[in-house]
């Protein structure tokens, strides 16, 4: 039995009159690439924001696990910051760097909610300051080293490409140490060669054992990632399985292309 | 010649002390896009606090550096105790009201305090003692800068430097500059966004305490209004830089200051405002955000 490490029952969200989930449940387990598809709209990325703190969901539970007591506790109430620092990592759809810091900086970032350091250490730059520091640039270069972004360290993130941009995120996320990885559609508006590679570095993040919840639109990088995959439409669940059970899914195959109309 | 230095380091001093206050508005600014108006009145407390103390440490016969020390602590200990307060008082409520809201809770609050001082003090101009001594070594130069001018100077550049070290290469600056880009991203980095406001607030206060006792002792007299003269002034330098920017904040309020110094010299005094405030304008004619601002792109 895998140990699950996201556990989200009934979870519904209303935006005044519309219901944008409807009662949903999933979970993901402990070193799985699980994927979240559906139409457009079909409440994806408003999953992502009640989860990880942005939304407070109307009903429902989030449970994640927590290494260090061995137990799931529950994220609702809790701010994103909070949130983070329980082991919830994200990316956004349309790139959300800190576009005026460089590379490195982007990366450190993230790893600081993993540190003590205090606003009186940063003045008086006590030893201990200092090595938490020189440790965080320690393991932000081995981050950038496994995304391929060493030769950028230097750059200003807004001046990287578009690719590279992308695969920060992902850095800048890991940086964060989470027991769960959130993608939120990483492969939007990659080229084919950036998808393969995009879709190798996700294999190699998943292969070092990190569990990955993943929204995608491109089917081939869905399909040739997850291991099981839940599909929704209009707020609510509609599908769950593997990719072979999912691909002959006729729920999923009727809100990704209609039905047929006897005639 | 000496006429010419002499305006250059009183327009160079007064710039520095726009400065001080100034970044604290461009501070705030940047990271939750609040005017805080009743940041000249944080000035303000900080040159009462420095007064009062700097006066009983007078009387029990303190010698005169410990006396600007423990002034200047306490001046800024409690201004960014007043700042902190503030903002969770007055703005923290209205983080996600219109912005118009905010902005009119700034302005009351502004007149709170300007009224708080006034009952609590007097309306009358205090003397306030001059806590900067002239200096000996200064004496040759003294007919051109002043030895208040010169600590100010002095100051306000270390002031700078700390102040660009801090949020450049530590933990807390990151975070402050993340915050500032994208507040929901970087809460989802970790990042405590309340307590880096609250930080900010609690650095532009700070300042402008230090600003508060500088200003109080070269000028020599303080009243409860000085906040509200000295803010719209740093208020307009930072605009005049580029609100949000820090570089900007700081050359703005050089730019101000050295105006109002040469146009004070060489015009009249009266026509001090008119010349800082018609650059003013014709700065925002020809570039709308400021000489540093960044053009502000909204992406649909």
């Amino acid at each position: 039995m895998q140990q699950p490490i996201l556990h989200v029952s009934g979870l519904t969200m209303d935006f005044g009159g519309i219901r944008a989930l409807n009662n949903l449940d999933l979970d993901v387990n402990e070193g799985e690439i699980v994927a979240l598809i559906g139409p457009n709209g079909a409440g994806k990325t408003t999953f992502f924001n009640c989860v990880t703190g942005i939304y407070k969901p109307t009903k429902g539970e989030i449970d994640l696990y927590q290494k260090s007591r061995n137990t799931m506790i529950s994220l609702l109430g809790m701010k994103p910051n909070q949130v983070t620092a329980q082991g919830l990592a994200r990316t956004f759809q349309n790139i959300r760097l800190f576009s005026q810091m460089t590379v490195l900086e982007n990366v450190m970032i993230g790893r600081h909610c993993r540190t003590k350091a205090s606003i009186l250490g940063a003045l008086l730059r006590d030893k201990k300051t200092m090595q938490e520091e020189d440790q965080i640039i320690q393991i932000s270069h081995e981050i950038l080293t496994k995304i391929g972004l060493i030769r950028y360290e230097n750059e200003i993130a807004s001046n990287l490409p578009y690719g590279a941009q992308r695969r920060l995120e992902i850095a800048r996320a890991l940086a964060t140490e989470p027991v769960l990885l959130l993608l939120d559609e990483p492969a939007a508006g990659m080229n084919p060669q950036e998808t393969i590679e995009l879709v190798n570095l996700i294999q190699e993040i998943a292969s070092e054992g990190q569990s990955i919840l993943l929204i995608e639109h491109d089917m081939k990088l869905v399909m040739s990632l997850s291991e099981r995959i839940f599909v929704m439409d209009y707020g609510k669940k509609i599908a769950q399985g593997t990719p072979d059970e999912i691909r002959n899914n006729p729920a999923v195959i009727k809100a990704y292309l209609g039905e047929e109309v006897d005639a | 010649m000496d006429y010419f230095i002499e305006l250059l380091f009183s327009g160079l001093s007064r710039g520095a002390i726009y400065a001080l206050i100034a970044l604290g508005y461009t501070m705030v600014y940047g990271i939750i896009g609040l005017i805080n108006f009743a940041h000249g009145e944080i000035y303000m407390i900080g040159a009462f606090t420095s007064f009062i103390v700097a006066t009983i440490l007078t009387i029990l016969g303190f010698p005169a550096l410990a006396i600007i020390v423990l002034a200047g602590l306490a001046a800024v200990i409690w201004s960014a105790s007043y700042g902190f307060t503030i903002e969770k008082i007055a703005y923290k409520p209205l983080r996600h009201a219109p912005r118009l809201s905010a902005l009119i809770s700034a302005i009351g609050m502004s007149m709170f305090l300007q009224n708080y001082v006034l009952l609590a003090q007097t309306s009358d101009f205090l003397p306030f003692p001059q806590l900067i001594p002239d200096f000996d070594f200064m004496e040759p130069i003294a007919h051109i800068v002043g030895s208040s001018d010169m600590i100010i100077l002095v100051v306000t550049t270390l002031v700078m430097i700390g102040l660009t070290l801090l949020i450049k290469y530590t933990k807390i600056g990151k975070a402050m500059r993340a915050t500032s880009q994208d507040r929901t991203m970087a809460m989802l980095v970790g990042i405590n966004v309340n307590r880096i406001i609250s930080v900010t607030f609690i650095i532009g206060s700070s300042l402008a305490a230090i600003g508060g006792m500088l200003v109080a002792s070269h000028i020599g007299q303080i009243n409860f209004y000085i906040g509200f003269i000295a803010g719209i002034k740093a208020f307009t330098a930072a605009v005049l830089g580029g609100i949000g920017s820090i570089p900007g904040a700081v050359l703005g309020s050089v730019v101000l200051g050295l105006t109002e110094s040469f146009a004070t010299g060489y015009v009249s005094s009266d026509y001090e405002d008119v010349f800082a405030f018609s650059l003013l304008v014709l700065i925002l004619i020809f570039k709308p955000s400021g000489i540093l601002g960044k053009v502000d792109t909204q992406k649909v």
